[in-house]
Formats: C-alpha cells, sequence, structure tokens
C-alpha cells in the first residue's frame, strides 16, 4: 500500500485536484483580501485608489458591527444547542422498533431538503405570521394575542427555522452512530443493573460522542454564514436583531454598494469562522482521536 | 444459592416456535452446560434465564422464588458474552467496577473486589488500559472479572471461548473451570463445541431444535445415550452407526459402536474393509475404513504407531459389550 513509488504517483494524481482546489479557494480569497484595502465603492465608478486600513476601521465602528458579531455567535451557538440535544432525542426515539418506521425516519429527514428560502417563506408566511399563520389563528381561536414572532421574538425564530432544518442533518448521523452500538454492551449493562438513564449516559452517549463532534463542525461551518434565512424572513432586523456578520457584509456591499468595506467585513468573517473552528477543534478534539 | 428452575418454559419469536415448552432443574454450584448444534436455541434458553428475552409462558424461579417476569439487574445473575461486551471507552478498571458502581456500593469495598479479582484473573498489570488494547484473552478475563465483582448468585456464560485460538481455548477451559472450584457458584455455559462441554461439565444439557434430548453427566451421556441424535453428538469422532442386516442381528434397527470400541487386526476379525484415509495425531490414529455393510465409512481409533496404508484390507472387531442400539424411533433399547 504505502511503499513510496505508489505515496509518490497518487500525490501525482492527486495534485490535478489539489490544485483546482487551491486555485478555486486562493482566487477569491486573494481577490477579497485585494479589495478590502481599496476605495471602491459601485456608486463612484473610475478610481480605486488604495485605502490602506479604512475599510476595516470602518467595518469595524459600524456601529451594527457588535451586534452583528454577537447575533452570529448567538444564532450559531442555540441552533447547536437545540440540533444536537434535539437530535440525539429524535434519534433515541427512531431507533426504537415501531410501527410505520420507514417511513417516520422519511419524514425526520424531509426538512433538509427543503430550500432555505422555500423554507423561511413558508415558516414567515404559513406559520408565523400573525394574522394568516397558523399559530396566529391557533392563538386566536383560544382568544390570545397572537405573538408577532418577527417583530416580537426576531431572534429566536430565525434560530427556530435555522434549527428546523438542520434538525435532520444531526439526527440522521446521531442515529447512524446509535444502530451501530453493540446491542451486546446495552444487554451487559443491564444485567450490571444499570438504569435506562445510566445506560444512556455511560454507554450510548460517551459512543456517539465521535457523531455529535462530526455534527457540531460541520453545522458551524454551515452556521456562521447563514443568510438566505434571514433575507426572506427578517432582513436582517428589526433594526439590527438579527443581523449576522454574512447579513452585515450583504448590506455594506450590495446595499450601501462599498464593495471595499464588504470585503473588510468577508475577512473578518473569515478570521472569526477560523477562531471558532479552532476552539472547537481543541475542546472536542480528543474526542476524535479517542 | 443459586438454584435455577424452569418449568413449561416456552419461547417463540413471532410464529416460530424456538423453544417449545422444557422443564429443567439446576441446582445449586452445579456446573451446567448447554450444548447442541448451531441455532438449536442455547442462546435464546440462557437469555431467558438472564431475563434478557421475555418467556412466552411458564416460569423461571431462581432459588425458589418466581423470577419470569423480574428485569435482568435484579435476578442476581451475571453473564458473559461471547463478543465480551466490554465497554470500550473504559479502561479495564471501571470496566470491572462498573457493576459496582451501578449498585452504589462504597468506593473502598469497589477496589478491594477489584483487586481481589485483578489478582485471581491476572490483570493486574492491565488495569488502566483500554479494552481495545488488550488481547482476546486478556479481555475475555475482564468479562469474567465483570462478572464476578458482583458477587451473583450464578453466572451465564454464551460461547465465551469460541473467539479464541484453540490454544488459548483449553487455557481458559480450565481456568473457568478452576473458579468454578473455588467460587462453588452455579454456573450456566453454552456451547457448541463438545469437547468443552464434556471436560467441564457437571451436567450436559443436549439440545436440538429447542428439545432437551438428554439430561446428565458427561459419562451417563458417553455410555448411555438415550437416542441417536445424543448419540451421535457427545464423543469425538462421532460414534458409527450401522443398519441393515448387520443391526438386525442384534434385534436394532440401528447400532452404534464408538470408533475407540474397535479393535483392528490384519485378520480374522469380524468385517472386513479397506483403509481409506488416515488421520495420524501422534498419540492416536483415526482410520476411515470402506466397504463395510450399513457403515461407510466407519471411522476407527487405533494405536498411534499403527501402520496402514490406503488401500489395505484390514479386520474389525466391536466390543461386544460396547455396542449401542437404537429402535425404529432412534431411542436407545437397552
Ligand atoms: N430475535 C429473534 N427473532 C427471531 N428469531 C430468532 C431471534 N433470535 C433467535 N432466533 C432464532 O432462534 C433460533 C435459536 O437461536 P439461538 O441464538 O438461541 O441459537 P444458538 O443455539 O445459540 O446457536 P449458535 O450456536 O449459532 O449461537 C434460531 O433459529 C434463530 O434464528
Ligand atoms: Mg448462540
Amino acid at each position: 500500500m504505502a511503499t513510496k513509488a505508489s505515496r509518490s504517483s497518487a500525490r501525482l494524481m492527486i495534485s490535478p485536484a489539489v490544485i483546482l482546489l487551491l486555485g478555486w479557494m486562493i482566487i477569491p480569497l486573494g481577490m477579497t483580501i485585494y479589495f478590502s484595502f481599496l476605495r471602491y465603492n459601485l456608486l463612484q465608478p473610475g478610481a480605486t485608489p488604495f485605502a490602506g486600513w479604512e475599510n476595516y476601521y470602518w467595518f469595524f465602528t459600524d456601529p451594527s458591527f457588535s451586534a452583528a458579531m454577537l447575533n452570529t455567535l448567538v444564532l450559531v451557538g442555540g441552533v447547536l444547542t437545540i440540533t444536537t440535544v434535539g437530535g440525539i432525542c429524535f434519534a433515541l426515539l427512531l431507533d426504537r422498533p415501531m410501527f410505520g418506521q420507514g417511513i417516520i425516519r422519511i419524514m425526520v429527514i424531509a426538512p433538509f431538503f427543503v430550500m432555505p428560502t422555500v423554507s423561511g417563506l413558508i415558516w414567515k408566511n404559513m406559520f408565523m405570521n400573525p394574522v394568516n399563520g397558523i399559530f396566529g389563528q391557533i392563538a386566536a381561536g383560544l382568544g390570545l394575542q397572537p405573538i408577532d414572532f418577527f417583530g416580537q421574538i426576531p431572534m429566536a425564530s430565525v434560530i427556530f427555522i435555522v434549527a428546523w432544518m438542520w434538525l435532520p442533518f444531526a439526527t440522521l448521523i446521531l442515529l447512524t452512530a446509535l444502530q451501530s452500538l453493540d446491542q451486546e454492551q446495552l444487554e451487559a449493562a443491564e444485567m450490571d443493573g444499570a438504569s435506562w438513564v445510566n445506560r444512556f449516559w455511560f454507554i450510548m452517549l460517551p459512543h456517539m460522542a465521535r457523531a455529535i463532534t462530526v455534527v457540531i463542525l460541520i453545522q458551524t461551518i454551515f452556521l456562521l454564514s447563514i443568510f438566505a434565512e434571514i433575507l426572506v424572513t427578517t432582513n436582517g432586523g428589526p433594526g439590527v436583531a438579527t443581523t449576522n456578520l454574512t447579513y452585515l457584509i450583504y448590506v455594506s456591499s450590495l446595499l450601501q454598494f462599498d464593495v471595499g468595506i464588504g470585503s473588510a467585513g468577508g475577512v473578518v468573517a473569515i478570521i472569526l469562522a477560523n477562531i471558532v473552528a479552532f476552539f472547537l477543534m481543541r475542546m472536542i478534539g480528543k474526542n476524535l482521536d479517542a | 444459592m443459586g438454584r435455577i428452575q424452569l418449568k413449561q418454559v416456552q419461547k417463540a419469536f413471532g410464529d416460530v416456535e424456538v423453544i417449545p415448552p422444557l422443564d429443567l432443574e439446576i441446582n445449586d454450584g452445579e456446573f451446567v452446560v448447554f450444548v447442541g448444534p448451531s441455532g438449536c436455541g442455547k442462546s435464546t434458553l440462557l437469555r431467558l434465564i438472564a431475563g434478557l428475552e421475555d418467556t412466552t409462558s411458564g416460569v423461571i424461579e431462581i432459588d425458589g422464588a418466581d423470577a419470569t417476569d423480574l428485569p435482568p439487574a435484579k435476578r442476581g445473575l451475571a453473564m458473559v458474552f461471547q463478543s465480551y461486551a466490554l465497554y470500550p471507552h473504559m479502561s479495564v478498571r471501571k470496566n470491572i467496577a462498573f457493576p459496582m458502581r451501578m449498585a452504589k456500593m462504597s468506593q473502598e469495598e469497589q477496589d478491594k473486589r477489584i483487586d481481589a479479582a485483578a489478582k485471581a484473573l491476572n490483570l493486574t498489570d492491565y488495569l488502566d488500559r483500554r479494552p481495545g488494547q488488550l488481547s482476546g484473552g486478556q479481555r475475555q478475563r475482564v468479562a469474567i472479572g465483570r462478572a464476578i465483582v458482583r458477587e451473583p448468585a450464578a453466572f451465564l456464560f454464551d460461547e465465551p471461548l469460541s473467539n479464541l485460538d484453540a490454544a488459548l481455548r483449553v487455557g481458559m477451559r480450565m481456568e473457568i473451570s478452576e473458579l468454578h472450584k473455588k467460587l462453588e457458584t452455579t454456573m450456566v455455559y453454552v456451547t457448541h463445541d463438545q469437547v468443552e462441554a464434556m471436560t467441564m461439565a457437571d451436567k450436559i444439557v443436549v439440545l436440538q431444535a429447542g428439545v432437551i434430548e438428554q439430561v446428565g453427566s458427561p459419562l451417563e451421556l458417553y455410555r448411555t445415550p438415550r437416542n441417536l441424535f445424543v448419540a451421535g453428538f457427545i464423543g469425538s469422532p462421532k460414534m458409527n452407526f450401522i443398519q441393515g442386516e448387520e443391526a438386525a442381528k442384534h434385534g436394532a434397527q440401528t447400532i452404534g459402536i464408538r470408533p475407540e470400541h474397535i479393535d483392528v487386526s490384519m485378520s480374522g476379525g469380524q468385517w472386513q474393509g479397506t483403509v481409506g484415509v488416515a488421520e495420524h495425531l501422534g498419540s492416536d490414529t483415526f482410520i476411515h475404513i470402506h466397504g463395510i455393510p450399513g457403515c461407510d465409512p466407519m471411522t476407527v481409533r487405533a494405536d498411534g504407531e499403527v501402520t496402514v496404508s490406503y488401500g489395505d484390507t484390514v479386520s474389525l472387531t466391536p466390543r461386544s459389550d460396547q455396542i449401542h442400539k437404537f429402535d425404529a424411533n432412534g431411542l436407545r433399547m437397552s
């Protein structure tokens, strides 16, 4: 397998793909960094003079910036918590033999196949609309004051929608992990006098640790760049209540036409993602090599 | 104490009756072996006793108390699984401690018992390792250790040695037998290996398709098998069965004669045949002989030094007092 010849030929054969991927990453990255140092506004065509750290200065001092940072972390943290805990619960339920298991499993997986824009719009108009939405109708039917989800609890609503979309992913991975658990281990624990809670805590959860790590890592990467759900539901508002970093970059570069500041925001987002990834890896990395 | 009684215990998976109603008594301190071909319901029976499967009908009593609906943990039995079922993310020490931890035993007592078990099982040097870093035999001993520390009323073993190599199996066989002598606790042991059954058991239960064919001490089963199945299953190499004219001479449908109860000579014996394959084990030679009416080939155990070659004609004489007679239903005629 790992002879010298096979290793070098493997390197040779894999290199076109690696070079292509690297280019795919390096060129946009390089251009983003380049633009972030230019005074480049689409409303003032022509000259794009070098601007030094000016764009970064404006991005950081933007009144929405700190809110966007915080919102990003709240959004990621909230969705991660809901999907991992919920995913574990669903996986435990789906692992039990029950009537119509196949269909139920497919139904649980289904939200993952709905496009973010579509699911955002469906939740906004069909469920969470205070007048026409089902929740509003139910509340009205019960004689309660309907909640204006995107007005009163905008962040919680966005978190809920995103969590709804990602729950299937977490469930699917955790279910697979749970199914790979040796039944004899559970039976042995049962004979050893472990209650269900103890079996969950001492046997199932450690067995799922690696899958949980994977779920958290992959989701974090995608959740840091949530955009469509916010665009179609709240437009980042009210105020900046649901503006995350991605959305702030969109606002700077495409609503205020300032490519320079937008690019600076992009670079900040990349750095933030790397910091988060670093800490996540450190925190749960030991699970991966155990 | 560990007296287990099965009364009319029956088990069906859906429509398939795996174990028809059976009665069985396991006395305190006994080493009972369930033996039978693959799929005959040995594991199922053991799991019924353990409480990992529910009985379809019938009663299981442990020490005289009805345990049929008791959950596994409450039955006071410990089980050693074929796959060992160790907890992979816990150290050996934690694995062994687990049942005591679940029972909320004091830390001192736990440590004392772990040390005692580790010493008895030669695991002292491995207590801080993970199961993944142990050899098969060591894992097996950890699994036994985990069972011992609970001081159960009875041990249940489900083919605990089948994943080990031949030499290790012999060693572990001795260790388990010694453990039984030392602890004097009831042990129920499942195997499909009749050598294990013969060497370890006080009492063997021979099963076929969920039915108990015979219960008895190893020598009882060897000397007086109740039917053709037990006769063929116990003993290695297998008993030779002869049908037809030769059997009719003894007034039976089938007669059986064990390979070790046939004398080989060059001439003058009762039956003549030609030598087929001869297996030389050093201590013994198993010769397969063709051309004997009603039984082909016939296996004979001869001395290790015997020199016969393929195609030789030899003469066989069964010891007349060692002939087993069976009737048309396959039952022993005494
Ligand atoms: N959960 C189950 N559902 C349906 N049938 C089962 C189930 N478990 C076992 N059986 C059937 O019950 C029969 C007895 O199985 P069991 O595992 O007790 O055999 P065994 O004697 O232990 O065999 P082996 O020596 O191969 O381990 C088999 O025919 C098997 O197919
Ligand atoms: Mg079995």
